[in-house]
């Protein structure tokens, strides 16, 4: 059984406000995206067939929802029970990351009433990626509300239910890592069949599935940082720093190994001149690398590693990295040849928008109607 | 757990990770399917009257694309949901000579190259495109494509598009005038594009003739005389004789490019020039196969992670249980 309590207290706060006119907005330019086709909201083309909708809310989005992955790696594989605390909130946050990632990827789907067909065994071709991801993150989401079951049937006390499913958890929980390990490396295997539309410095064949599976990861930890910060502000929780800073040395260790990957294909793939080549692409690679590089560098000395505001800026540092590493390869550079250039419309957004804000809403009501957070300060 | 060992584990996970990925070994290019037909476009030969894309439109039903400009000609621009195939123009300086590069001009052709080991048919989750055993032509079937267009992005050529503007669209390409219920191909007829060419620029017939013919035209030099021929080239309707004014580039595009395509183009100016994308000889989709097929062979991997996984999960699981 677990500590944490539903928080209680209002849900018509002005931020839910707020985010509930968001996603009215973008629920509009939703409507005119079923009615009149997609070329009616976003501005995707024929060289750019993939906008924000995949890269954003797919790509990006579920990478931001990997807290739950990561949490389960070190609380189940590394055995540090000491962040239970911390797991329900990150599982929240993922299932919700998915979910919306996974709503983004059906609206953005051409001809979605034919979805199912992803689950037909007639028509899966298994040389896909796309058919892994698809599947995987399906079942992934299911997981995930399994996963996050507990809370729900302890808020309505079906005790029953629940040790049974107490019983039979690990084998989700193992699930919950295999699967992330799985469809996150494959969306780096995407920009494989991609070819020469991804630029020389985001393409690398055989390192693709690990350079994703890494930032993923670290991806994954930072979110956790940041959510556990940002609840702390907003809803007034005791101090977690002595947990997160040990987090922030995993993100350290896995970043020198990122770094050590990233850096060393480039070298011997004699590639380092595009980094001073001073164009569109060299710039944002060294934006996005000195991203990368900050929290390294903030987080390394064990006295920074506690200062909880070093933590988040390390934390929001590497999510902009691991997000600018993921729109620099699958949209910033992408080069479908001359005659094409994409950028999103106003509607577009407001879809991605309207989304989001919709996660943030689900995310406020349910800590304060479900036992996801720990109220009372822990040992 | 101390930290000593997590970074060990954590070392030796990705270092495990990183010779997976790099000993994938991909898997050779396809070769040409066993009666391989397919189309050469010789630039050099077009005269851009663009006979080819209204004989494409009313052959395949689909609507001309009119800018407003009065033209009696459909004035696509480029490949959509309701262009197939569009010739396009290279223009240099004061273009004034055919098949030149400086102030010169040149023309090119834009349909589904029909490559030899097709990305779209590679990348596409739920087999909508398909690439024919016996002909090699590559056909879609919107019956069973969910719109993901990882066949667009998956295609060297940018040929599969979609309709944007339509709430219920679909993926268009040229599928060589043999899809079902036209299958022009399969009655023993040819392309409406090779069909109507008035020069022979664009030629139908088996890919080894074709190729055979590409070669011939690379042996010959400006000045010399040559009996082009017309539509299908197996039994061409008629020949015509024209003196070369340029040197051919010597290059058969389709010959070898990311494993080689069915439509091969030939010309007298660089193809980069024409707007060809850099294509290596490899196929982009032999090397993604060949590295999801060692990730996922036999799922042996994700299910030795997965037992390994469910053992100390249970065990950690039931050891954080204990504690509380």
């Amino acid at each position: 059984m677990s500590h944490a309590k539903p928080l209680g207290g209002s849900i018509f706060t002005p931020a839910f406000m707020l985010c509930l006119v968001l996603f009215v907005i973008g629920m509009y330019f939703l409507g005119v995206r079923f009615t009149d086709g997609m070329g009616a909201v976003a501005n995707i083309n024929g060289g750019f067939p993939w906008g924000i909708w995949v890269v954003y809310d797919v790509v990006i989005g579920t990478a931001l929802a990997c807290g739950g992955y990561a949490l389960a790696i070190t609380i189940y594989v590394f055995n540090k029970g000491q962040y239970h605390p911390l797991m329900r909130a990150a599982l929240l946050a993922s299932l919700l990351g998915y979910a919306l990632g996974g709503v983004g990827a059906f609206i953005d789907m051409g001809r979605y009433w034919q979805f199912y067909n992803l689950l037909l065994p007639w028509h899966m071709n298994f040389n896909a990626v796309m058919l892994e991801v698809g599947l995987c993150v399906t079942t992934y989401i299911l997981v995930l509300v399994i996963e996050f079951a507990p809370a729900f049937l302890e808020r309505i006390g079906a005790h029953g239910v629940l040790k049974i499913l107490n019983k039979m958890l690990f084998i989700f929980i193992a699930l919950g890592i295999l699967l992330p390990t799985m469809h996150q490396s494959s969306l780096g295997s995407f920009l494989i069949a991609m070819g020469y539309k991804v630029a020389p410095l985001w393409q690398t064949v055989h390192f693709q599935p690990l350079l994703a599976l890494l930032t993923a990861l670290t991806m994954g930890f930072s979110i956790v940082i940041f959510e556990a910060s940002a609840s702390q502000v907003a809803f007034d929780l005791p101090d977690e720093t002595s947990l997160l800073s040990k987090i922030g040395k995993i993100i350290v260790g896995l970043l020198l190994v990122y770094l050590v990957v990233r850096f060393g294909e480039i070298i011997l793939n004699g590639k380092v001149g595009y980094i001073f080549a001073g164009d569109k692409n060299s710039l944002l690679f060294l934006l996005e690398t000195l991203l990368f590089i900050f929290p390294v560098v903030a987080l390394l000395s064990q006295k920074m590693r506690q200062n909880s505001r070093v933590l988040l800026w390390a934390a929001v540092s590497m999510l902009f990295a691991g997000s600018l590493y993921r729109f620099n390869a699958f949209l910033f550079t992408y080069d479908p040849g001359p005659g094409y250039s994409y950028f999103p419309s106003v509607g577009e957004v407001m879809v991605t928008v309207g989304i989001v804000a919709f996660e943030i809403m689900a995310y406020m009501v349910m800590v304060k109607m479900l036992p996801v957070l720990h109220k009372e300060a822990h040992a | 757990m101390d930290r000593r060992t997590f970074l060990k584990t954590a070392g030796a996970g990705v270092a495990g990770a990183a010779c997976i990925s790099t000993v994938a070994d991909a898997r050779p290019n396809l070769e040409p399917a066993p009666e391989a037909v397919g189309m050469l476009y010789d630039s050099t030969l077009c005269v851009g009257c663009k006979a080819c894309v209204t004989a494409c439109k009313e052959v395949n039903d689909m609507t001309p694309v009119d800018r407003g400009d009065g033209h009696i000609y459909d004035s696509a621009l480029d490949l959509s949901g309701d262009t197939l195939n569009v010739i396009k123009v290279y223009s240099d300086g004061t273009a004034a000579v055919k098949d030149s590069e400086e102030n010169g001009f040149a023309f090119e052709k834009r349909s589904c190259m029909h490559c030899v080991d097709p990305g779209c048919v590679s990348v596409c989750p739920v087999t909508a495109m398909r690439r024919d055993p016996l002909t090699g032509i590559v056909t879609h079937h919107p019956d069973a494509c969910i719109g993901c267009r990882t066949c667009m992005v998956g295609c060297p050529y940018n040929v599969p598009q979609f309709e944007y503007d339509n709430a219920f669209g679909r993926i268009h390409k040229c599928q060589m005038c043999n899809q079902e219920g036209l299958e022009r191909i399969n009655k023993g007829g040819m392309t409406a594009c090779a069909e109507v060419c008035p020069t022979g620029a664009t030629l139908f017939g088996p890919r080894s003739m074709l190729m055979e013919e590409a070669k011939r035209r690379m042996e010959l030099k400006s000045g010399d005389n040559y009996n082009f021929p017309r539509g299908d080239i197996s039994k061409p309707e008629s020949y015509h004789e024209k003196e070369l004014e340029a040197d051919y580039q010597n290059h058969i595009w389709g010959e070898k490019e990311a494993g080689g395509t069915n439509v091969l183009h030939i010309s007298a100016i660089a193809f980069d020039k024409l707007g060809m994308p850099p294509l290596e000889d490899r196929s982009y989709a032999s090397v993604s196969e060949g590295v999801q097929h060692t990730l996922y062979k036999y799922m042996a991997l994700p299910a030795a992670a997965m037992a390994g996984l469910t053992y100390v999960v249970k065990r950690n699981k039931d050891n954080h249980d204990g504690e509380e």
